[in-house]
């Protein structure tokens, strides 16, 4: 082996070492939840730790959705997150497509102040609009986790920088051909937004599932919450004592949103890092 | 486009606001241009109005109100509210927690940004070199980003349990004795800390990895063949050309540190004494378990007022970048 190689072949050994390094202390985490929650206490209250579980069991689950209402809290998330971003996603298409493809008046404005929102914090808008839900009688309702969280800047955002780059002789051409103004948006511009549909989408769902903050003020009711406030209400009825079962719910909580990353990674990444690209 | 995972370059710039392809702009002004404008004006009503008419009852109001509200003595839910003009700013400043909030957010912002840019690039290298497996890694390290923050805290208080938590495991087989990370200051703040890294790391390393597949081959095979080391390559090279992706990251990580609730709710909920409670878990603690509404209010226009700044920065910083490219 000549010198320069083995030179080579060194920095590449210890890259590949420092990478599994960092897989291992970046993965562990996950995989230690998902083995506690298949431990028996006996198990998981063991000194010096006990690495695999002996068996699999499954109490801890059982256990977790005899406290609270497990599945109706996944089916409570699962319906908030879809109609969520669904509605999301169809307010940022015709959002954009007005103000891309209409003429209006006051259009400038318009995108102003719907791009001016991304620099508006959340958070300065809680104690408001809390007092507004509750004045609506929609505390503890669906409605009141949904509606305020509706209206779509990041997606009107992308949905726009896409439809500029839309060739403008196809939109012609529907037009010639009569078509109006929704049969251009759903007929010719959505078939043609695939990439971004997807990615919008993507980013909405996993918002809407992991959003906490507004879930956990508007809803102390157990039947209404979403999983991640459920798992609150488990924290605080088992406290600390209990690993097995909250753990298990940890993996109801995140389980969901892991496989639709595995499975579109992709589209999810892209979306997610839009920002570098366009900010 | 390829099968990287990784988005385009943060350096390529947006497209052109080029004029729409609307043949309704160039319609002149008979009586057929008059109904076609009008009917534009309605479909814009029906298209863009509902998303525009949420942002204003949802975003703008509450923003307005809050500034508002600011000013009042008034607790949550109560009929009664005083104006008291500045007084719950004049508060605030003369608050004997106030210090100690201020201080332990910036240890958290300097430390959860610090550490995720420097261990974000050191990781993005690492992504870059063309070695087996680093699709794999690539997704274990962004995987993190995309779950929820409280379910995380709660998964990594178990990795924190001083008596069966995993991480008193591996310090106990270098043999290190594990702190009080519950309880005893600074570990608290410490124990948050590493988890929001642990979360925001992967983010970091793939924008960073996206900056660097755009730097050009044939500078850093100019630079090596000009004898200049990796290290120094890296430096002179390859650090300056990513400097509009550092500062993009720098901004993002700034405003969305300061904003981070759900993994200090879980974990520690602003305790013990106070020593994770941040900026913006002070404004949920005063708001909605004290409930002095008015005085939250106040601590939120304080947050707003450093975003703002931070943004503005940015702002400043995104028309200087076109003269270094």
């Amino acid at each position: 082996m000549s010198v320069i190689t083995s030179r080579r072949a060194a920095p590449r050994a210890g890259s590949y070492v420092a990478m599994v390094l960092a897989t291992i202390v970046l993965g562990a985490p996950l995989l230690w939840m998902v083995l506690a929650s298949v431990k028996t206490p006996g198990e998981l209250y063991q000194l010096p730790l006990q690495w695999l579980p002996s068996q699999l069991t499954t109490d801890n689950y059982a256990q977790a959705a005899e406290t609270v209402p497990l599945g109706r809290l996944l089916l409570n998330s699962i319906g908030l997150t879809i109609a969520g971003a669904g509605l999301k996603v169809v307010l940022g298409l015709c959002c954009a497509y007005a103000l891309v493809f209409l003429d209006f008046p006051f259009k400038k404005i318009v995108f102003g102040l719907v791009i001016a929102t991304l620099m508006i914090p959340p958070q300065i808008t809680i104690i408001p609009n809390y007092t507004l839900v509750a004045s609506l009688g929609w505390l503890n309702t669906y409605q009141g986790i949904l509606v305020p969280g509706l209206a779509s800047a990041f997606g009107t955002f992308l949905f726009r920088q896409h439809f500029l780059t839309l060739p403008a002789s196809i939109l012609e051409a529907a037009e010639l051909d009569g078509a109006g103004h929704w049969r251009k948006l759903w007929r010719f511009v959505v078939p043609m937004s695939a990439p971004t549909l997807a990615a919008v989408a993507l980013v909405s769902v996993v918002t809407e599932w992991n959003d906490y903050l507004w879930p956990f003020l508007v809803i102390d009711n157990p039947q209404k919450m979403t999983l991640p406030v459920g798992l609150t209400l488990l924290q605080n009825i088992d406290g600390m004592t209990n690993w097995g079962v909250l753990l298990a719910a940890t993996v109801v909580v995140t389980l969901p949103i892991l496989l639709v990353f595995l499975v579109l990674q992709r589209r999810l990444v892209a979306g997610l890092t839009a920002g570098a690209v366009t900010g | 486009m390829t099968t990287v995972d990784t988005p385009p370059a943060p350096t390529a710039p947006a497209p052109p606001a080029s004029v729409p392809p609307s043949s309704t702009r160039r319609a002149p002004r008979t009586r057929l241009g008059t109904r076609r404008r009008r009917s534009a004006l309605v479909w814009a009503l029906i298209l863009a109005g509902p998303n525009v008419a949420l942002l204003l009852v949802f975003v703008y109001r509450p923003l307005l109100e809050s500034f508002y509200l600011s000013t009042l003595q008034w607790n949550l839910g109560s009929p009664v509210a005083r104006s008291i003009g500045l007084g719950n700013y004049v508060a605030w400043f003369n608050a004997p927690s106030t210090p100690t909030v201020v201080t332990t957010t910036l240890v958290f912002t300097l430390a959860t940004v610090g550490g995720a840019m420097v261990l974000g690039l050191g990781l993005a290298l690492l992504l870059d070199r063309k070695i087996a497996g680093r699709g794999f890694a690539r997704t274990v390290a962004f995987a993190p980003y995309v779950l929820s923050g409280f379910a995380v805290g709660i998964l990594w208080l178990f990795m924190f349990d001083p008596r069966y938590g995993l991480v008193q495991e591996l310090l106990g087989l270098v043999g290190l004795p594990s702190p009080q990370w519950y309880t005893e200051r600074p570990w608290p703040l410490v124990m948050v800390i590493v988890v929001y890294l642990w979360k925001n790391l992967g983010y970091v390393a793939l924008i960073y990895l996206a900056g660097l597949q755009s730097v050009p081959q044939d500078l850093k095979d100019a630079a090596a063949l000009d004898g200049a080391s990796p290290a120094r390559t890296l430096w002179s090279i390859v650090l300056p050309l990513l400097t509009p992706t550092t500062f993009f990251l720098l901004v993002t990580m700034l405003l969305s540190s300061l904003q981070s609730f759900d993994i200090i709710k879980a974990m520690t909920q602003g305790g013990p004494l106070g020593s994770t409670t941040t900026l913006m878990y002070s404004i949920y603690q005063e708001g909605f378990v004290n409930g002095r509404a008015g005085y939250a209010s106040a601590v939120a226009t304080v947050l707003f007022l450093v975003l703002l700044v931070v943004t503005a920065v940015q702002m400043r910083f995104v028309q200087r970048k076109v003269h270094y490219a």
